[in-house]
């Protein structure tokens, strides 16, 4: 049975933190994922969870901590948000290069300057070279069903690499909606036990972490292990997907596909633009425009074989980007792997890159027609379109 | 404790490890864990440095105990995630065994860059020994100076120039500031002084709750003197109160060692090569400055220890 509730996506976190009951969580509070530390706290200090947990002083030691307690063979969580990402940095990629199977849910939230508290991808997008897996939520049940997949993900023999459940900061994190919270019992048998393949506690091998490794070492191969783990991770994250639908009735795959069969013009969308997106579709179907829309769920590792097959019937696709890659050229990141994932494509869409929503800014299902209307009437923009921007002669 | 007890115990670092003959650092490893109970298991963690570089380089490791190093700022961060976790699985029955956990980390890991984490951990209070091995300066990178340095010294970014003799500031009192946290024992030793150390380490380890122990460690290619010399060093520094012997348990200051006659800092300076300038007329004002701090400060100690 699951138990419908009315909560906010922090409340939601917490809540799959409180049933997956990590054995260590070391995290810092920063807006606006502050409710979950402070939600996770409560449930320690009232002898809900097991779990050991570190006020750690940043969040540079809380990736750290993070780093012993899974090395010690703990099963670990933490989670953060934009400039704590950032303060994180040097540590994320020390937490994927151990192999370490921690799950950090973090809020996305703009990066500064100039200081802005509200919701854009720009954190996590600066990490997808990480080598950590990452996941989108649209909405509150999936960032719940998502951190408890992450564990299963992570975890798994062939991956063990650390996994990022994103979330948008406000929209998601403090928005009250509807979801649905499955049995205590019913989770744990899911997540299972964790067993670490090395720990520093077992007394009869004693092990060394973080060797030093120079030049006529073994670097250049555990970094190509370490990419082949995020390539394994596509087929887990399927796996796990498929026994989380059949226990709990949800299968959310790598991405959710909307009425796309016919399309005319396609939007690439993740976190909770997409159900914007979704709304601006069904209005653009009423009114006879055969528009559609793919949800992206996984980034990292990219499903690019699966998108191009998706979406390469589609004559036109505009990608929707919550942040700026600002490398000159298009300018979103998501939409840079789509292009890239179609270079060798033999049928091809055209490729539009559209931002949005910057710093919170407002994105709503009129922007999304407007561009539909407009790629439908052959008027192909030239170069970046960004929606919802404060155009100077306004 | 008997030198002779000592002998017969298990090295945690084996030789074999790539770090210079003389080197301070790995004396004062030897001699912190040969404190360490038979009985109990060990977990190191070091921040980048020195000992890390030259005592794990894949596919080897020199240690006997388990061992994590992940980046250079978080040596205490990073072990008090071990602890943590030792804590959780410990409680639910999956670790069974008595376990310590120990940092050794260089003068930069520690009074600098690692000093936020260093601080975090201790008042926290993870059950913890943090060892700083204090060689007075960034040796792996190439002798560059830190929070630990001398006043007066060179190093390769306190050089001695036409305008500036070394370093300009003195360095920072990081055995008196971790005593301030508060936590149960704090001690400064010197590896010349093995009884001394052993003793610290032995307390330490047996203290439940947070630890630190301060202990000079020369390093022969940064302070530019003949690698055998690395105790006498030592011994000269702690002699001339440069590096007093005193333990802080549960907010009670003690000296460990008083010196019948103080011997003034040019007894302890002309040997190495990094104050050779300070011992130059037109740098007396700079050696007799270096002298005043070591006097001011050594009277503080004796005051917080009772001993005037």
């Amino acid at each position: 049975m699951s138990r419908p509730v009315a909560v906010v996506g922090t409340d939601a976190v917490a809540e799959a933190m409180r049933q997956i009951e990590p054995d260590v969580v070391a995290a810092y509070p920063i807006t606006p994922q502050t409710a979950i530390v402070e939600t996770f706290a409560t449930m320690v200090a009232n002898g809900e969870v097991k779990t050991e947990m570190i006020n750690v002083e940043s969040e540079h030691s809380a990736m750290s901590a993070c780093i012993g307690a899974a090395s010690g063979g703990a099963r670990v969580m933490t989670c953060t948000s934009s400039q704590g990402l950032g303060l994180m940095w040097e540590m994320l990629y020390i937490a994927s290069g151990l192999r370490l199977p921690i799950v950090m849910p973090n809020v996305n939230r703009a990066l500064s300057a100039p200081i802005n508290i509200h919701c854009d991808h720009s954190d996590s997008m600066g990490a997808r070279d990480s080598g950590w897996i990452q996941i989108f939520s649209e909405n509150a049940q999936e960032a719940y069903e998502n951190t408890i997949q992450a564990a299963r993900i992570a975890e798994h023999p062939d991956v063990l690499l650390p996994a990022m459940v994103l979330l948008d900061g406000f929209i998601i994190s403090h928005g009250t909606e509807r979801a649905e919270f499955y049995d205590d019992e019913k989770v744990r048998e899911f997540v299972g036990e964790y067993k670490a393949p090395y720990t520093l506690l077992d007394s009869e091998n004693p092990i060394t972490v973080g060797s030093f490794d120079g030049l006529y070492g073994y670097f250049f191969e555990f970094k190509r292990a370490q990419e082949q783990a995020m390539h394994n991770a596509l087929p887990v994250v399927k796996e796990v997907g498929e026994e989380f639908g059949k226990k709990f009735g949800s299968n959310r795959g790598y991405f959710e596909t909307y009425q796309l069969e016919d399309a005319e013009v396609a939007f690439v969308a993740l976190g909770s633009g997409a159900g914007t997106t979704r709304a601006a579709v069904q209005q653009l179907r009423k009114e006879g425009v055969k528009a559609g829309m793919l949800k992206l769920r996984l980034f990292r590792p990219f499903p690019e074989e699966e998108l191009v097959k998706a979406l390469s019937h589609v004559p036109v696709v505009a990608v929707l980007d919550r942040s700026l890659t600002n490398s000159g050229g298009p300018s979103g990141p998501v939409c840079l792997e789509t292009m890239s994932a179609f270079y060798n494509a033999e049928s091809k869409p055209t490729i539009l890159s559209y931002i949005y929503g910057l710093g919170g800014r407002d994105f709503n299902p009129q922007m999304v027609k407007d561009a539909a209307y407009d790629l439908v009437e052959g008027n192909i923009p030239q170069g970046t379109s960004y929606l919802g921007l404060k155009e100077e002669d306004n | 404790m008997k030198l002779k007890d000592l002998t017969h115990k298990e090295e945690l670092l084996t030789g074999g490890h790539r770090l210079c003959a003389g080197c301070g650092a790995s004396i004062a490893v030897r001699q912190v864990l040969l404190a360490a109970p038979d009985d109990v298991e060990i977990v190191v963690a070091n921040p980048t440095g020195c000992l890390e570089v030259s005592t794990t380089i894949y596919p080897y490791t020199a240690w006997r105990t388990s061992y994590i190093h992940s980046a250079f700022e978080n040596a205490a961060s990073t072990l008090s995630g071990v602890e943590s976790a030792y804590q959780s699985l410990y409680r639910q029955g999956k670790v069974k065994d008595d376990y310590r956990f120990v940092v050794f980390g260089g003068d930069g890991g520690t009074y600098d860059i690692g000093f936020q984490a260093l601080s975090g951990a201790m008042e926290r209070g993870h059950r913890m020994v943090y060892v700083c091995y204090n060689n007075e300066a960034y040796m792996n990178t190439g002798i560059q100076r830190s929070g630990a340095t001398s006043l007066g010294a060179w190093t390769t970014t306190s050089p001695v120039g036409s305008e500036i003799p070394g370093k300009t500031q003195n360095r920072k009192d990081l055995t008196g500031i971790m005593a301030a946290h508060g936590i149960p024992y704090v001690a400064q030793a010197s590896v010349s002084h093995w009884r001394d150390l052993a003793n610290k380490a032995a307390k330490a380890l047996a203290t439940d709750g947070p630890s630190f122990i301060n202990v000079l460690s020369p390093c022969h290619r940064g302070w530019r003197f003949p690698m055998e010399q690395t105790i006498e060093l030592a011994k000269l520094g702690v002699q001339s109160c440069v590096w007093p012997l005193y333990e802080v348990e549960d907010g009670e200051w003690k000296l460990n060692y008083k010196a019948k006659n103080k011997k003034p800092i040019e007894e302890y300076i002309q040997h190495q090569g990094r104050f050779a300038h300070l011992m130059k007329d037109e740098n007396k004002e700079v050696r007799e400055k270096l002298q005043e701090n070591v006097d001011k400060e050594w009277a503080r100690l004796l005051k917080k220890c009772g001993e005037e």
